[in-house]
């Protein structure tokens, strides 16, 4: 069964967030990463790039597939982690931790609200399996 | 991100279960639901063959029976490479053209006596074929059967794979060379041993009656010790697939389809023009005379970036070709692919880029095969 952490914020397209104070850190499921199998290739944002909600901010690939990845809430990139260039396997490894993707200013925190929690993702994703 | 599910209503082979309860990760595949891996991940089961030993389920190809004495004449004439060149025991890689040349399905023709030939052809394809190869019989004394459901057929591929199938069979497998067979016994089940694959690797091919599916697939599993770090381990159809990526092969529906020659494919070297009147012969003759217009090549990355199928190759402003097989190779540990582009630019060594959703990426046409194995 998928690890979903209680203290976190989930999307429907299987991204979390964590917040911290103004800023949400953002990355995607373990139940995402095993979905897609060895993560080979991640591409992210710039710093101070602008997302608005749901919007594309990057890719990860792995052997088989690409998928794009989304913001689930609206703002500007503080950081990117940068590891991920060179060991794009964090993703799998550490899904909520080393594998973390980008920083974001949020420009409407209340965003956060809309979000799935821990119980309703895992739901969802059991939904979805079906 | 988005999540695939898998369809209903799929073909199984006689390893579903099996598949499902090691794990394996089902998707459909040309209708049938088949496992895209196991637990141990695409990138595992691809470096174990190459290193070790990996066992895939491909009971899903087809297989069509060939009888009587016009057997070599009649599969002569539908296939572009040279069966009178067979003998007993030995397999051709082959394809069925189209009268312009094109591409039916690639597929095997194993030899087992002068008025005896078995095809084996790709599984999404074997409906076509079969009517296909019905439709093209005029008068020869042969009989016709489609037998694909009534075998499974399990590949055992890798450096290790001869010592792990000697385990189970008396029949010497050293002395089956590279693309023959014999029949024999493997743990008691009357089978035929291939010693052919599609990874560039070593390894052996066991076709046997469906019901033993279950019984061949676990004894191998057992008797290549998996579980184990080197061990054999189950890989599924991505690993088969940077598999034969990495070693120059071609996938029908990629490389090759009814819109593309055996030349343009590179395929002229089972293209034999002077064996006599074949389906494709003419056109295949014309063209070979006047030039390709377009050629497969193999590329390779050269900057941050995955090319994928069905990608834009563009040289200067131009979109001058399209990638048909584009992936992560995990034991050359670069990005490459092959793609269509015209005749003029396929040169090695030639830049290229790849349309990767919207960004240029640039690549360099490389020799193929990607990868060889050292003999």
């Amino acid at each position: 069964m998928a690890n979903v952490p209680e203290d976190l914020h989930y999307s429907k397209d299987h991204e979390w967030v964590r917040v911290e104070g103004d800023q949400a850190v953002v990355g995607i499921t373990d139940y995402a990463q095993d979905s897609l199998g060895d993560v080979v290739y991640v591409e992210l944002p710039k710093p101070g790039d602008e997302f608005a909600t749901n919007e594309s901010f990057g890719s990860v690939e792995s052997v088989k597939a690409v998928s794009e990845v989304f913001t689930p809430v609206s703002g500007d990139v503080v950081s990117i982690n940068e590891s991920l260039a060179d060991e794009p396997e964090k993703v799998n490894s550490d899904p909520y931790g080393a594998g973390w993707m980008i920083r974001i200013r949020m420009s409407s925190p209340g965003e956060v609200d809309s979000l799935l929690t821990a119980a309703e993702y895992e739901d969802f994703t059991k939904a979805e399996k079906e | 991100m988005n999540v695939t599910a898998t369809a209903p209503q799929l073909k199984q082979t006689p390893l579903n279960r099996v598949h499902r309860e090691l794990g394996g990760r089902m998707v459909d595949f040309g209708g049938w639901d088949m496992p895209v891996q196991y637990a141990a991940g695409t990138i595992e089961e691809h470096l174990r063959i190459r290193n070790h030993a990996g066992l895939f389920d491909v009971s899903h190809m087809g297989e069509i029976d060939v009888k009587g004495s016009d057997a070599i004449a009649f599969v002569n004439r539908i296939t572009s490479n040279d069966v009178g060149k067979l003998v007993d025991g030995q397999a051709q890689y082959s394809a069925l053209t189209t009268p312009a040349g094109t591409v039916v399905d690639d597929l095997l023709v194993y030899r087992f006596a002068a008025d005896h030939l078995l095809l084996v052809v790709n599984a999404g394809t074997t409906d076509k074929d079969w009517d296909w190869i019905r439709q093209h019989h005029a008068g020869e004394a042969v009989e016709l059967k489609n037998v694909s459901s009534e075998f499974c057929q399990i590949a055992v591929q890798g450096p290790d794979s001869l010592s792990i199938l000697q385990k189970l069979t008396d029949t010497p497998l050293s002395e089956i060379k590279y693309y023959h067979f014999t029949t024999g016994s493997v743990d008691g089940v009357p089978s035929i041993i291939s010693r052919t694959g599609y990874t560039g690797e070593d390894g052996f091919e066991v076709y046997a009656a469906s019901d033993k599916a279950e019984q061949l697939w676990n004894k191998l599993l057992e008797a290549g010790n998996v579980g184990t770090e080197i061990g054999v381990v189950p890989c599924g159809l991505a690993a088969r697939n940077t598999l034969r990526l990495e070693a120059g092969m071609s996938l029908y529906g990629h490389e090759i389809d009814e819109t593309t020659t055996l030349l343009e494919a590179n395929l002229g070297w089972i293209c034999k023009l002077d064996k006599g009147e074949f389906l494709g012969r003419e056109a295949l003759a014309q063209q070979k005379e006047a030039g390709v217009k377009k050629r497969l090549v193999g590329f390779e990355v050269t900057e941050r970036g995955i090319a994928r199928d069905d990608q834009d190759v563009v040289i200067g402003n131009e979109r001058v070709g399209r990638v048909t097989s584009g992936s992560p190779a995990p034991y050359l540990k670069k990005n490459i692919g092959f793609a269509y582009v015209p005749s003029e630019f396929a040169n090695v060594g030639g830049e290229i880029k790849i349309d990767v959703r919207g960004k240029l990426v640039g690549a360099q046409i490389v020799k193929t095969p990607f990868y060889k194995r050292a003999r």
